[in-house]
């Protein structure tokens, strides 16, 4: 039997000067193997064109879609109906600026991450359009990959207490972009820039380990291990006292 | 009114856009990239699969050369793209992919030793090359070629490029959408955008404007694109009424997109040995294809999946009808090793569980071959200062069919071309600017928004939308004829007269959904019309193009390139021809080995383009 499913859904378009922070229903009959992607854009065709959200690539890809469903962050995109209650509340992601309803932008918090933690190869030559590539084992290269898959989505950011307590934190997805240059053989950076970067209490020094980013993270990055890693990093320059224990997943 | 002046204007944050950026600024330009999503959100992230060039550092891809590469290529494009575009892109490739490298693509690596491929042939990978950029197979090739990372190829790529721009301070203006190019009919000044945070309107000034906003693959409702690839570039490049589209009637199509979702599951499924089935959980290919089966050629596989859909043996749903593909018989532990990243999409996107059920597919829209029409170099016919690259352009390696992975290629080595050529251009030259231009363009965007704010007419955009998207799958995809394509081109008149009354349902203020969609609506038919009209007049068929009705290819009358260009106040595209340009491979058999032979008479007119 299919079901009828009650949104309940943020709604404010802070360009409307009429517009109020509000929640608004609405309700759908329940298609076979819908997601929510499938589900949003069919309340907004059929019943509310102005209805903002994100999506691109609508396959767990680009980042784009991520917001709190029934209170958690998730891919609106990767998650299927199928899955949820028959009432599902939905709200924008918290930590990020609101474009709208459930819209934030997250892309100019990830640009100036990026500044900050200087999220390039630091190279020591310049590139030989004649020569051959720099040779590199392939696990080397496995284990790169499984650095940068991240996607910016801000899930981590999104369920992490201390992020919603100081704007200026680093984050799961900084401190793990970080790890990415660390174990880049072609990566050149200065120990100084990595500690001026990770040591700080916005950093590494501030996270206290719920580690719901871990928890939260819809591409299963191991972020439980970085941040160890990331301490580990620390203690071995000197920048950590060895009193603060390396953090473990605390409840 | 803002106004923004830059020495580059790049509309398009993906590979091509943000790798013409670096080029040119490396060359001392200042540049702005523009892109409707952050730039890392673009489609590009999106490709998995691999990009060609010819390292040839695999054992199966000994003996590769940017020649074979080459050859590829004008065979996979059935002869309808430009040689020497091909020549320059497959010497260009193989330094891309080791730049790209030097950026920060961890490509996976050729590990030495013996191993064994899924058809239990042994091969060794050489010593002398382990650990060198590693490659591998894909359709339409004939040596290994695709370097590849993980299952995430179009995502590293993107993420180094976006790096390296970040590390030359380009300036990126996410978030918003150009609407309109500002030209005095023989100059490109820029573009006027709106910002989708906002809906405010700014002009960008620049003496050049760069378009790389990819495919326009979202016309097509059904498709594997992005959502946001809905051909804004190339609606607003033919707005001018002077810059033409090429090919725009080249369209691919993908066999196997799942329902609901159109996300691609990859070809290896029927390589692997996956049956399609209908809805009666009949093996239908062998009866239309004995000898080849689910093997037979996209191409072939798509018409005769439509066809059979047409014949009522599809499985209906909310989403419309489709087709099973069955992997169960492959058994668990291959399903979970070779074929995981289906197994993901199954479970992750569907609910279904391809080890023990059905995977709903149906032919997908996937790749666009024709786009803003440019030379060898990048600089778009009809306005100077303007240029194109990557998916949204046709400086035409594809022509009727692109291969596999090398589209990533050509993102990257087009972007390279055109910010060489955007710096060459510009070094030394005045730029004078009629202010007048930009203030007229603006005002055109503003009265249109205008309109739609005071109410406008009845029209829905949505229900518009699905009425473009009906028809061109129904009439304008996989099976062509000209009877269809009439019916096609006649029922998108009548679209494009209802989209002139485009009515508000909701308030359209800031960043409302609805006022973006309906902005883009009207051009958006255009680009339909484009499509259907080029499809109809080319009596041929090649490459993606399949005419029922003209089931061969035609080099006497057809080996000619479609150049549409839309008239201010016209209903329908001004198609002019030009000749494809032909260096060194002649015209001839693809050898893909489908029912597509040639007509008598290109036998004819292969001799002639040897001595022509
Ligand atoms: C599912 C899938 C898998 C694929 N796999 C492969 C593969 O394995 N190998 C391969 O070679 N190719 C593959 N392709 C094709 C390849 O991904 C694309 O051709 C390529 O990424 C296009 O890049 P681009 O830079 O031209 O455009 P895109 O990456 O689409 O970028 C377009 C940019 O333009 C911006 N934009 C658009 N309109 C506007 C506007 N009006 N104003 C401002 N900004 C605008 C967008 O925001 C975006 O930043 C695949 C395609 C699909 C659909
Ligand atoms: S839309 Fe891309 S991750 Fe969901």
């Amino acid at each position: 039997m299919a079901r009828t499913l009650h949104f309940s859904i943020f709604r404010h378009n802070p360009y409307d000067p009429q517009s109020v922070p509000r929640m608004q229903s609405y309700t759908l009959d329940e298609t076979p193997r819908a997601t929510l992607f499938t589900t949003l854009n069919r309340i907004r065709e059929e019943q509310d064109p102005s209805l903002q959200f994100d999506f691109v690539c609508r396959a767990a890809i680009c980042g784009s879609c991520a917001m709190l469903v029934n209170g958690r962050p998730l891919l609106a995109c990767k998650t299927r109906t199928e899955e949820l209650p028959e009432t599902i509340t939905m709200h924008p992601l918290p930590f990020f600026r609101l474009v709208g309803d459930l819209s934030v932008d997250t892309g100019s918090w990830f640009g100036e991450m990026e500044q900050r933690v200087e999220s390039w190869v630091h190279q020591q030559h310049s590139f030989d359009p004649n020569g051959l590539e720099e040779r590199m084992s392939n696990d080397k290269a496995l284990e790169i990959y499984e650095l940068e898959r991240c996607i910016e989505c801000g899930c981590c950011l999104a369920a992490c207490g201390v992020a919603l307590m100081r704007p200026d934190f680093l984050g799961a997805a900084g401190m793990l972009r970080v790890a990415r240059y660390l174990a880049d053989p072609r990566d050149h950076r200065s120990e100084a820039q990595v500690l001026e970067v990770l040591a700080p209490d916005s950093a590494v020094s501030g996270c206290v380990g719920f580690l719901a980013c871990d928890d939260f993270c819809p591409k299963n990055l191991p972020l439980e291990e970085q941040w160890a890693f990331a301490r580990r990093w620390l203690l071995a320059h000197g920048a950590l006292s060895d009193n603060r224990p390396t953090p473990q997943r605390i409840g | 009114m803002t106004t923004i002046v830059t020495d580059v204007l790049v509309i398009g944050g993906g590979l091509a856009g943000e790798r013409t950026a670096i080029e040119a600024a490396s060359r001392g330009l200042r540049c702005i990239i523009l892109s409707l999503v952050p730039p890392k959100r673009s489609h590009s992230s999106a490709a998995q699969g691999g990009m060609q060039a010819a390292m040839g550092n695999m054992a199966e891809s000994q003996g590769d050369s940017p020649d074979v590469h080459f050859e590829d290529t004008v065979k996979g494009a059935d002869w309808g793209n430009e040689q020497d575009v091909a020549r320059k892109f497959v010497t260009l490739a193989p330094i891309a992919i080791r730049q790209m490298s030097y950026w920060g693509v961890p490509w996976n690596r050729v590990v030495a030793g013996p191993r064994t491929l899924p058809d239990g042939r042994v091969i060794e990978e050489a010593k002398e090359k382990e650990g060198l950029i590693a490659a591998r197979n894909f359709g339409g090739t004939k040596k290994w070629r695709a370097c590849y990372c993980s299952d995430g190829t179009g995502h590293s790529l993107l993420y180094a490029m976006d790096n390296v721009a970040v590390e030359l301070g380009i300036e990126v203006h996410d978030r918003v959408e150009a609407v309109a190019l500002i030209h005095g009919g023989e100059r490109c000044f820029g573009a006027v955008v709106r910002d989708l945070r906002t809906g405010e309107l700014r002009s960008y000034i620049a003496p050049a404007t760069v378009i790389a906003t990819g495919g326009y693959g979202r016309i097509y409702g059904l498709s594997t694109n992005a959502v946001i690839n809905e051909g804004t570039g190339m609606i607003i490049a033919q707005d001018t009424g002077v810059v033409p589209l090429g090919n725009m009637e080249a369209v691919q199509f993908h066999p196997t997109g799942v329902v609901p979702g159109d996300i691609l599951v990859t070809e290896g499924c029927r390589g692997d040995g996956g049956y399609l089935l209908d809805k009666n959980e009949h093996r239908f290919m062998v009866d239309y294809e004995p000898a080849k089966k689910e093997l037979a050629s996209r191409d072939v596989v798509s018409r005769r999946m439509v066809y059979h859909m047409r014949q009522g043996y599809g499985i209906d749903t909310p989403y419309g009808p489709h087709l099973w593909l069955d992997i169960r018989h492959l058994g668990k532990e291959h399903i979970e090793t070779n074929l995981r990243d289906v197994a993901e999409i199954c479970r992750d996107f569907l609910g279904v569980d391809p080890v023990h059920q059905l995977i709903p597919v149906r032919p997908t829209q996937h790749y666009s071959m024709g786009g803003v029409r440019t030379d060898s170099e990048g600089r778009a016919y009809g306005l100077k200062g303007l240029y194109a690259a990557g998916e949204a352009s046709c400086w035409d390696l594809h022509g009727f069919n692109r291969l596999g992975g090398n589209s990533l290629a050509e993102t990257i080595v087009m972007g390279m071309v055109v910010g060489e050529t955007v710096a060459k251009d510009r070094a030394g030259t005045d730029f004078t600017f009629q202010e007048r231009c930009a203030i007229d363009t603006q005002k055109q965007v503003e009265e249109r928004i205008r309109k739609l704010l005071r109410g406008g007419g009845k029209e829905y955009v949505f229900d518009l939308r699905n009425r473009v998207s009906d028809i061109l799958m129904e009439k304008v995809a996989v099976f062509r004829n000209g009877k269809d394509l009439e019916k096609a081109v006649e029922e998108l008149q009548e679209v494009y007269e209802r989209a002139q009354n485009l009515g508000l349902r909701s308030n359209g203020l800031g960043p409302n959904p609805e006022m973006a969609s309906a902005l883009r609506m009207p051009g958006m038919v255009r680009v339909a019309l484009t499509i259907a009209y080029g499809a109809l007049q080319r009596t041929e068929s090649r490459g993606s193009h399949y005419r029922e009705d003209y089931a061969h290819r035609d080099d006497v009358n057809w080996l000619k390139r479609t150049l549409a260009t839309w008239q201010p106040g016209a209903k329908l595209p001004t198609l002019n021809y030009e000749p494809v340009k032909i260096t060194e491979l002649p015209p001839g058999e693809r050898g893909y080995g489908e029912a597509q032979g040639q007509a008598p008479q290109a036998q004819a007119a292969q001799k002639e383009a040897i001595h022509g």
